[in-house]
């Protein structure tokens, strides 16, 4: 029952046959080799496995791979191209922004995605003028990265980390 | 997971035939719910019929000054989009309040309606659901029951309709445009998904094959609205309560008077629950903190609680009053209530 | 008294050696070695709580597209002990609880093995099931593995004689660790010889228990655990789905299994915080200092394994007070088999105590400050022995200053703020200051510094970067001439990260290993000298009573028509000894505290005793905190070195951050409302009109 699929990676491109029933997530962990996407829960409950799809932040492993067919994925790896730490990287290291860090490559493509979203003013449940220009107070960043537990219960940092890369990269 | 066969859509008639065809295909929209239930063998279809390169991705303004959002928008899209936050806060609000952000940019206006229940014991295989068995009864009745049903609900089935957005698309009389292998139909939102009965295993009036391709909302600018969603943590969460509420109030005269409302309830019922009773209680009367509680008792007046979610009546009734006393200006000023012996 | 190292490194900001590659998820964790033709792995596990396997046929799973082997009882190599019910699977057709493994199968894809295990047809006898604790449960007993009771005086009377006293009932629900990265193992036979790529909070101690279970010599087992995902003690002690990845591997030698538990099946596989029932009795002269102390508590234990859930551990040491009772038993069910979770013991203990403290403040009309204050003992009421660094009113007053506790209304529901009532709590805190004899440092002179080997693990607890620190300064050298190696048995002995005792323990050894390189090899050792340095016991645990103790703050606020309570903020205050980290040290604190958060106000595994399952077994029902439910918390410590901690001087905070914090919040809770929540979590049900 394969089915070809095209993926690009990180910059990289893969052709390859999977099971219909393959999700995003595994196609890159357990095909390609990719492991910045991790799995936490298998059913978009964690936000750990999300990576960034064609640039807007998904989960992957709630995504069958067909579906995906063609499309540019970036991992928290992919951020940092030849190794050279992002902005968003930086901030989380230099604030502690995890502990454990198995929840961390999530949450940069989170944050990543998250910026790019508040930068085309797209509101929030909590943003009071939905037609107003988003300021991303510690209250907004909040909601917006509340798509991706940590267990460590390093959110205190990963706030103050993404505002500090909202701020630099303004 | 069975082994299944993958189409993918290239138009939006040969979607509704290849599903129509079979009875044990399905159609493959953002994913978010029906991959979950591949993996818990909650859903076992033999071809998945993948709908998301179809070109139902516009919204568009309609003549008669309503909006036409195509069936594949995404969640995120559509919250976002400025007629929207503009004229339909309450279903931007609802939108956004729902699941994660990485969630949203998945989940597609259509999924998000027929998404399933997400009682615990419809998704564990391993234990008894009529919704999901039909006859092997019911394993929520005397059981784990915080996110069930107060409304409408049947010995049959207790279940919650999870989703927000058509909570709000309840209390604005949105209308879904369906294709079906017969032609194409209108639904009126507030029709669109059934009360359990002696069939939870339907959760919609859809037939097997037809396919949400639309969602229509009527021109509503009218008073103000809003969404309040009421949940066990911060976000992310599902709703225990939730409410949409428009209220118009004409303050010309001597005394304020409501003039027109629409309210829906989410997290208390099979379906998302229009609150007539309710309704019909403030319409004409005048915004005061005794009309809200008039209004919501008349609306809960049906309830019937399970073991382990009474507290659903007063939290709805909390919830209805304050998103009225705040869209309306009025006072909040509720009767004060003794909750000192409330845990003894 | 040891000598305190001179240091430079330790207790500075230091960023985390293993963070460039964790951002960008380039850490291999256990599913994650690169490695050649693995095969995949799903379990068979028992749909009744109570009976027995009759038949198990598996004839269509064997068939299916991609099946390597299935593995059930029928076959299951034999063990050379079955000593450990939890690890003794696979021996009979008997079912000791819902969930309990009853095979698995391996296939080449992990689709194919999901499904050929759905296609294994299984057939039940079963038996009537009992999974409800309660306090009058015939079956309560004192656990065999426990701290025994502790019966000073005449309580009774004393209780009586009281001028102020409580007589409450507290529980705490079954709590499941959930770490972010699932339990995973990859087992690989070669020969005799058995290589395992797993998720563990210690090497050395998983492979000293799994090889006698599997009759293999402890030099004939590898386990690699560089990474570990987060563990909170959950990944402690080997469970059930290591030894079934190991003996499913034994099918297919030469070939690595893989097995990543999904977060549903680590609900009943992987350990849990056993529920607790608690009654407590105080009672206290008009001043508020204590006259009678009354704890019995229960918890719920396996009928496969014991485990005691011990809450009335921090009682035995916490107040004063002349008459004294404790008493701590265990119901055996039929329930997956409870473990370590963050403060076992301590944690659902300083829920009920810290509370009832907060009554018994109330009773008094006394600040609850105030009231801790006069009961601080100036010896340990348990051993009798004198405290390392007692320094809990430190605590509690340095912290009520830096929250800003002077602006508590001490009378309920009195502050409003949009319709919103805010109050604010305080409670203790406490842990055992542990070190374990037997860790070994190895350290050996190469042309760039210094490689320091030693088989810990580090879990987000920063150890990589804490032990660098340690041997830097150790061997008085700068941080990058460090090349630690940890998590893999191939690496000297170490003691499992658990009950913070971990950085006590290896940092000892490490120094250790350092004056034995000096005193061996003089103070510049040519490349390739090496040394070794062994952690003994603590000598000092003899003659005082060990611990750390710290101050919770918290301030909610609760909406009074719709239920709804979140955290406004949160201030903890501790005493630690040495600060190695200042850093990690901060992010595990408030790490703990935020899980604290969870136990307050979320966490609740629902087991449904019809069925003898966790029902809401996933992390959409069952809540952990996400990052808009944290607001606020921050923490802090007393300037301080323990000069009976160790070398450093250091005590470990991996879980001091969770003792305690629950309790400031439902105390909290109490005073924004007047509703007084003994039931954990502190669902907003609590303060709506019934």
């Amino acid at each position: 029952m394969g089915h070809s699929l095209h993926l690009t990676v990180d910059g990289q491109e893969h052709t390859l046959v999977v099971d219909s029933r393959t999700t995003l997530l595994d196609a890159l962990r357990d095909r390609l080799g990719v492991m910045s996407a991790k799995k936490g829960c298998d059913h978009g409950q964690c936000g750990a496995c999300t990576v960034l799809v064609d640039g807007r932040r998904l989960n992957s492993c709630l995504a069958l791979a067909l579906t995906h067919d063609g499309a540019e994925v970036t991992t928290a790896d992919g951020l940092a191209p030849e190794g050279e730490l992002s902005t968003l990287h930086r901030a989380f290291l230099a604030l502690d922004a995890f502990q454990c860090g198995y929840c961390t490559p999530g949450q940069v493509c989170s944050a990543a995605g998250m910026l790019a979203e508040a930068a085309d003013d797209a509101p929030s449940v909590v943003t009071e003028d939905l037609e107003g220009p988003v300021e991303l107070s510690e209250e907004e960043i909040r909601e917006r990265m509340s798509g991706n537990l940590c267990r460590c219960g390093a959110y205190v940092n990963i706030v103050a980390a993404v505002s500090r890369a909202a701020e630099e990269s303004r | 997971m069975n082994p299944f066969d993958f189409e993918r859509a290239t138009d939006t008639a040969g979607a509704v035939a290849s599903v129509a065809d079979r009875p044990d295909a399905v159609f493959l929209a953002g994913g978010t719910n029906l991959v979950d239930h591949l993996k818990l063998g909650v859903a076992e279809p033999a071809l998945v019929v993948d709908i998301n390169r179809l070109d139902l991705t516009d919204i568009e303004e309609l003549a008669d000054g309503g909006l036409r959002i195509g069936a594949m928008v995404r969640n995120s899209d559509a919250a976002a989009d400025p007629r929207i936050r503009r004229d339909y806060p309450m279903l931007s609000r609802a939108l956004l309040s729902g699941a994660s952000g990485q969630l949203r940019n998945a989940a597609t206006m259509g999924g998000n309606l027929l998404q399933r229940t997400r009682c615990v014991y419809f998704q564990d295989t391993t234990t008894p659901c009529n919704k999901r068995e039909p006859g092997s009864g019911c394993s929520a009745i005397g059981g784990y029951t915080r996110y069930h049903a107060i409304l409408g609900a049947s010995a049959d089935c207790v279940a919650t309709h999870p989703s927000d957005m058509a909570v709000a698309l309840t209390a604005l009389d949105a209308e879904v445009v369906v294709l079906g292998p017969t032609g194409e139909r209108r639904i009126p939102v507030t029709e669109l998904h059934r009360l359990p009965g002696d069939r939870p295993e339907q959760d919609t009036v859809l037939e097997h094959g037809e396919l949400i391709t639309a969602l229509e909302l009527p021109c509503a600018r009218m008073g103000r609205s809003t969404y309040r969603k009421i949940r066990d943590r911060a976000s992310y969460a599902f709703a225990l309560v939730s409410v949409a509420a428009r209220v118009d109030v004409d303050a010309s005269g001597p005394a304020p008077i409501i003039r027109e409302t629409s309210i829906a309830l989410g997290g208390v019922a099979h379906k998302p629950w229009r609150a007539r009773a309710a309704e019909a209680v403030l319409r004409g009367a005048e915004p005061t903190a005794e009309t809200f509680l008039a209004a919501a008792d008349a609306e809960l007046e049906a309830a019937e609680p399970l073991e382990g979610n009474s507290f659903k009546i007063p939290m709805t009734r909390g919830a209805i009053t304050t998103v009225l006393a705040e869209l309306t200006g009025a006072s909040e000023d509720l009767p004060e209530t003794t909750t000192e012996d409330a845990h003894e | 008294m040891s000598d305190l190292l001179t240091t430079t490194s330790v207790g500075t900001h230091q960023v985390r050696l293993d963070g460039p590659d964790k951002v960008r998820g380039r850490a291999p964790y256990a599913y994650e070695h690169p490695l050649t033709d693995p095969l995949y792995l799903y379990p068979l596990q028992a749909e009744i709580a109570r009976g027995r396997a009759a038949h198990i046929d598996a004839s269509a799973a064997e068939a299916a597209e991609g099946v390597v082997y299935v593995l059930t009882a029928d076959n299951a190599p034999e063990l050379a002990s079955t000593d450990d019910g939890e690890l003794a699977i696979l021996r009979s057709a008997e079912i000791g609880f819902r969930g309990q493994y009853l095979g698995a199968v391996i296939a080449t894809t992990p689709e194919q093995a999901r499904h050929a295990a759905e296609l294994v047809d299984i057939t039940y006898d079963q038996d009537d099931h009992d999974v409800e604790l309660r306090e009058d449960h015939p079956a309560a007993r004192e656990p065999e593995s426990g701290s025994g009771d502790v019966r000073t005086g005449d309580v009774d009377t004393a209780l009586a004689e009281a001028a102020v006293s409580i007589d409450e009932r507290y529980s705490t629900p079954m709590e499941h660790n959930n770490p972010m990265e699932p339990h995973t193992t990859v087992a690989r036979w070669d020969g005799d010889s058995l290589t395992l790529w797993t998720s563990t909070q210690g090497v050395h101690p998983a492979r000293s228990t799994l090889a006698p279970v599997l009759g293999v010599e402890q030099e004939k087992i590898r386990i690699i655990s560089p990474h570990v995902g987060g563990g909170f003690g959950s990944k402690g002690l080997p469970h059930a789905d290591m030894m079934l990845t190991a003996l499913a591997a034994q099918a297919v030698p030469g070939r690595p299994v893989k097995y990543a538990v999904t977060r549903q099946q680590m609900f009943s596989i992987t350990g849990y915080r056993a529920p607790t029932l608690q009654h407590i009795r105080l009672g206290a002269r008009a001043d508020g200092t204590l006259t009678a102390f009354a704890y019995d508590a229960i918890s719920m234990s396996s009928q496969t394994k014991e485990f005691p859930e011990e809450s009335t551990k921090p009682g035995r040491m916490m107040y004063a007070g002349d008459n004294r009772r404790l008493t701590q038993r265990v119901v055996p069910l039929d329930v997956p088999v409870p473990s370590w979770m963050r403060a076992p013991g301590e944690a659902p203990g300083m829920v009920g105590l810290e509370i009832a403290m907060d009554e018994l403040a109330v009773a008094a009309g006394l600040d609850p400050i105030e009231l801790r204050v006069r009961n601080d003992p100036t010896t340990d009421p348990d051993t009798g022995l004198p405290f390392n660094q007692r320094r809990l009113v430190d605590c509690l007053r340095e912290g009520a200053d830096r929250f800003g506790w002077e602006k508590r209304n001490p009378q309920p529901r009195t502050r409003q703020e949009n319709g919103w009532f805010i109050g604010m709590g305080v409670a203790s805190a406490t842990y055992p200051a542990g070190r374990q004899p037997g860790s070994v440092a190895r350290i050996r002179r190469t042309p760039e510094g210094f490689e320091v080997s030693i088989g810990a693990a580090d879990l987000g607890t920063g150890t990589w970067t804490v032990l660098s620190q340690t041997a830097a300064d150790a061997l008085g050298v700068p941080i990058g001439q460090v090349d630690l190696r940890i998590g893999d048995t191939a690496l000297p002995n170490a003691t499992v990260a658990g009950g913070s005792t971990g950085l006590a323990s290896w940092s000892t050894a490490i120094v250790s290993a350092a004056q034995e390189l000096r005193s061996e090899h003089g103070a510049d050792p040519a490349i390739g000298a090496e040394a070794q340095g062994e952690a003994e016991a603590n000598p000092a645990a003899e003659k005082f009573a060990l611990h750390s103790f710290g101050a919770h703050f918290a301030e909610v606020r609760i909406q009074p028509t719709t239920g709804e309570i979140r955290l406004d903020r949160m201030f903890g205050m501790f005493s630690a000894g040495q600060i190695v980290n200042p850093s990690t040290a901060r992010s595990q604190l408030i790490g703990g505290m935020t899980m604290g958060v969870g136990m307050a106000l979320h966490e609740k595994g629902e087991l449904d005793p019809r069925f003898g399952h966790v029902v809401n077994h996933d992390l959409a029902e069952y809540h952990v905190p996400v990052n808009a439910d944290i607001t606020d918390i921050e923490a802090d410590w007393l300037d301080e070195k323990d000069p009976h901690a160790g070398p450093l001087g250091a005590r470990g905070v991996g879980e001091i951050g969770i003792v305690g914090a629950a309790a400031a919040i439902a105390n909290a809770a109490f005073n924004a409302t007047g509703v007084r929540v003994r039931d954990l979590p502190i669902f907003g049900d609590a303060f709506l009109p019934t």
